[in-house]
């Protein structure tokens, strides 16, 4: 099983990094942009994806200060390419 | 009294560490892949980039073999010190609270800064006296020390924060000024500013043995003796 976590900064804690991508969006041109946030994505293939969470809890985010959010995808060649509708189909 | 310095590939504040715990005991070199403590009598985790910080910050060393000797000697009531890197894996390993973010600028810092002495008392301040400034430098670019709200209050309620950035000094973001706080029990210590830096003349301040010289009074007097 090919998954995907998404690593968000949690709610309420100052993301200098989002700020500074939105700060820098409006001086090219790029206006009516806000919320800018910037986090990780992590690919990995599974033998058991019911372990995920627990991986995440673990090592890959810090729960005190990250969100995550599980994609999951049995077919691994599409991640790559059609990102997008995988990640709306496929959030859970 | 014997103080070991951890080293993991990646630590760079090793020998620093080293070279202060010399001034005030007899220091020795811990691998981070044995298991093995040597018998020391406190342990310090020191600065650097264990493992390459990869993924977070201190989040792979937390894992490391001798990571699970460190965590039974802080169950047993052994003073551990984290600095820099070293507190980072403590916080990632759960030995200390909370969390270290990037700097609120996203930048590398490096320079001297004045800390107050919340506590002077205790294992890791005892030699400290009351509301004492120290001058101590910090390096990092991850440093902004972060927990909830509701934590913040209860780490100040119970005497946790020991050193606070003096106002104007706060380098990072650090939220209530924190620079170092221990656990409830008071034998697991952590800092982003580097009290190895601080021993020599040479450097412009030693103010930094405080810290050492109080884990050497606690042991004597409450361990070796």
């Amino acid at each position: 099983m090919r998954a995907r976590v998404l690593v968000r900064p949690k709610a309420g804690i100052l993301d200098p990094q989002g700020q500074a991508v939105e700060r820098a969006l409006p001086a090219l041109g790029f206006e009516g942009v806000r919320n800018v946030h910037v986090g990780r994505l992590i690919e990995l293939d599974v033998d058991d994806p019911d372990r995920l969470p627990e991986m995440c809890e673990r090592l890959l985010t810090n729960p005190l200060i990250e969100d995550y959010e599980i994609v999951e995808s049995a077919d691994a060649d599409s991640i790559g390419s059609s990102a997008g509708a995988e990640l709306r189909e496929g959030s859970r | 009294m014997k103080f070991g310095i951890i080293r993991f590939p990646g630590s760079c504040d090793d020998i620093d560490a080293f070279a202060a715990a010399a001034r005030v005991g007899e220091p020795v070199l811990l691998w981070h892949a044995d298991h093995d403590l040597q018998g020391v009598d406190a342990v310090i985790v020191p600065g650097g980039f264990s493992y390459g910080d990869y993924l977070r910050a201190g989040a792979i060393a937390r894992f490391a073999p001798v990571m699970a000797e460190v965590e039974e000697f802080a169950r047993e009531g052994g003073l551990v010190l984290g600095i820099c890197n070293g507190f980072q894996v403590l916080c990632e390993a759960g030995l200390l609270p909370g969390a270290l973010l990037p700097n609120v600028s996203l930048k590398f810092i490096f320079r001297q800064v004045d800390l107050e002495v919340v506590r002077s008392e205790g294992p890791f301040t005892g030699s400290c006296g009351v509301a004492e400034r120290l001058s101590i430098p910090v390096k990092h670019t991850t440093g902004r020390y972060y927990a909830p709200d509701e934590q913040l209050d209860r780490l100040a309620a119970a005497g946790q924060v020991l050193l606070r950035y003096a106002p104007g000094h706060n380098p990072n973001g650090s939220l209530r000024d924190i620079a170092g706080v221990c656990n409830e029990r008071g034998n697991v210590f952590g800092l982003m500013p580097h009290p190895e830096h601080a021993v020599d003349p040479l450097g412009g301040s030693t103010d930094g043995l405080r810290i050492f010289e109080s884990m050497r009074a606690h042991v004597e007097r409450h361990v070796l003796a």
